[in-house]
């Protein structure tokens, strides 16, 4: 099996947060953790783009290799885990992510930084799959169900895809060939006319 | 120091160490995590689908994955869509 991995189409992505509101409902996520947001970029012109990012699952990690406790591990299926009572909570991992999926909640009166969280790619951590241990540290383990990641099942558009590398390649790859390029692309030219259609006569 | 504040000392003692975290046990490593494939609790399992078998978790991500194609949802607007590569 490929590694599993999230593909996010920004021709289709329309910001609706839809994954950010699954992913924090499935893990019952605390406030001021994003395990996953909605990055827009050209906020608000024309042809504004917007990306779904979270951990993505690196296949040489960052985060794994600065860990000074070494609390990360790496799944046969290619998803990057860490197990919550080995980390300190120091944030190196913050610092080497280039996606800043490593969120830190906030714990205590004196806001002291608690141990990290992340996508967990809906895979749980080092607990016995589905028990409570599990779903209180890591939320909900999907893989384990048979399932895929809640956030890409939950997209309307189908813009996040998430699963088999191979999978959602062939899926993306059919897709982008299928709508061709330019302003044939599900976007603004489909939404609003080509700039040849609706010209006065 | 008189035994009244003996006792107030010790009450806050115990006060504070009620707010403490919960165990931890230093140096004990990372624990070795079960695979996706081994069966998780049956009520929440996916229908038609039992844990417990590798090929068949497999096979049951790929076809779950198909779910995000709409090609292969939408009656008379499928392309000619590769088949899922064998594992």
């Amino acid at each position: 099996m490929a590694r599993m991995k999230f593909i996010c189409d920004a021709e289709r992505c329309i910001e609706c947060n839809g994954c950010v509101t699954a992913c924090k409902a499935e893990h019952d996520v605390p406030w001021g953790v994003n395990r996953r947001r909605v990055v827009t970029l050209n906020d608000g012109v024309p042809g504004e783009k917007s990306i779904s990012v979270a951990c993505m699952h690196c296949s040489d990690a960052p985060c794994m290799a600065v860990c000074p406790v070494d609390c990360f591990y790496r799944t046969d299926e290619g998803v990057v885990l860490h197990d919550k009572d080995v980390c300190i909570g120091c944030g190196y991992c913050s610092y080497a992510c280039p996606f800043g999926a490593p969120q830190f909640p906030t714990n205590g009166v004196f806001g002291l930084r608690g141990k990290m969280d992340k996508c967990t790619f809906c895979a749980g951590g080092p607990e016995a799959n589905g028990s409570a241990a599990e779903n209180e540290k890591y939320g909900r383990n999907r893989l384990a169900e048979g399932k895929l990641p809640a956030c890409a099942e939950m997209c309307s558009t189908k813009a996040l895809l998430g699963g088999d590398g191979d999978v959602v390649a062939d899926i993306f790859r059919t897709r982008v060939l299928q709508r061709g390029k330019g302003s044939e692309v599900w976007g603004w030219g489909t939404a609003y006319g080509k700039p040849t259609q609706g010209t006065k006569s | 120091m008189s035994s009244r504040s003996t006792i107030a000392v010790a009450l806050l003692a115990l006060a504070v160490m009620g707010c403490g975290e919960k165990a931890q046990t230093a140096g004990a490593g990372k624990k070795a995590d079960a695979k996706a494939w081994e069966s998780s609790q049956a009520a929440y399992l996916a229908s038609g689908w039992k844990g417990g078998d590798q090929a068949a978790w497999e096979a049951q991500m790929r076809s779950r994955a198909q779910g995000q194609n709409e090609y292969s949802r939408t009656v008379g607007a499928a392309p000619a869509v590769a088949p899922p590569k064998a594992p």
